[in-house]
């Protein structure tokens, strides 16, 4: 019997998964803080791919974890960035609706 | 399939529950910050599976830096944003984007499904199997030493970019000590006072 939890194919429809939910969040969200919490969510997706990869595959396991470590740190530095802009632009336009931020649509 | 089996299946269902639950939430909450609450139960799960994955260090660090860090600055973005309330209304009323959002998910969905499902995963011939945070640590600092040092300096750019983009404009705004010239606010109520003194309908 196959186990769900020793499967490569489970891990890759999860990684599916949470990167479509990122994408419909992405879109559907009117705020600048749920798109951010969806590009979470992708990342997630990403991280979870390199690790089911380096666990089934891989000839050296250190790599996949490597990478993943690389994301989740890319992830920490892209969610100070864009709430430190998302607090400038709250200052500017005192808003954070995405669709009020115009200025540059020409 | 012995008992313990049975639990450890149990338990990788409840942190795939975990996912899904998160994920919807995350995507369908009204309120901003049951969205990064929902983000946070989803991270959770993710910890989980990479625990099945076999690493239990990535578990941990996955815990240390999505739900302890990243969470709390969402958090802090939306309490220095907006009133929550406001910004919920505005979410459910508006309903146009729902068509263009659901065919995007599904074209990826079935992009990604084709070509997982069509793939013949292979595996590496004499796999290493060596999971340790020893392991690990020796590859991060020789063979993988660029990588680390890469990580550090983002970060750093990323915390120095933050403050200079936080910090700007904040010169514009009514703070007493921004403009030593003038002093604090009772120097100048003291000095208005005595300008005014000659002129009774001033």
């Amino acid at each position: 019997m196959i186990l769900i939890s020793d499967n490569l194919y489970t891990y890759l429809i999860l990684a599916v998964f949470l990167l479509i939910v990122g994408i419909y969040g992405l879109i559907q969200h009117k705020t600048f803080i749920g798109m951010l919490v969806s590009t979470e969510l992708i990342l997630n997706g990403a991280g979870i791919n390199f690790m089911a990869f380096n666990r089934f595959l891989a000839p050296d396991p250190a790599v996949g974890q490597i990478i993943t470590l690389f994301i989740m740190g890319i992830a920490a530095a892209e969610a100070a960035i864009v709430v430190s802009f998302i607090i400038a632009v709250f200052r500017k336009y005192h808003s954070i609706d995405p669709d009020d931020v115009i200025e540059l649509k020409g | 399939m012995t008992f313990y089996q049975y639990i450890a299946e149990g338990l990788f269902l409840v942190f795939v529950l975990l996912i899904i639950a998160g994920s919807f939430i995350t995507i369908r909450a009204r309120i901003l910050m049951h969205t990064v609450l929902g983000l946070a139960v989803a991270l959770l799960g993710v910890a989980g599976i990479y625990f099945y994955l076999g690493s239990m260090f990535l578990t941990l660090m996955q815990i240390l830096i999505y739900v302890g860090a990243v969470c709390i600055v969402l958090i802090f973005g939306i309490m220095v944003g907006s009133t929550p309330t406001e910004i919920a209304e505005k979410t459910i009323k508006d309903k146009k984007n729902i068509f263009l959002a659901v065919s995007a998910a599904a074209a990826a969905f079935f992009l990604l499904m084709i070509s997982i499902l069509k793939t013949e995963w292979v595996p590496a011939p004499d796999q290493l199997r060596d999971f340790s945070a020893k392991h690990l640590g020796e590859s991060f600092l020789y063979q993988y030493c660029l990588a680390f040092e890469l990580i550090s300096v983002i970060l750093l750019i990323a915390i120095v970019g933050a403050i200079i983009l936080a910090r700007e404009g904040r010169e514009n705004d009514k703070n007493p000590w921004a403009t030593p010239n003038h002093g604090p606010p009772h120097v100048k109520e003291l000095t208005s006072v005595t300008e005014n003194k000659g002129d009774p309908l001033a």
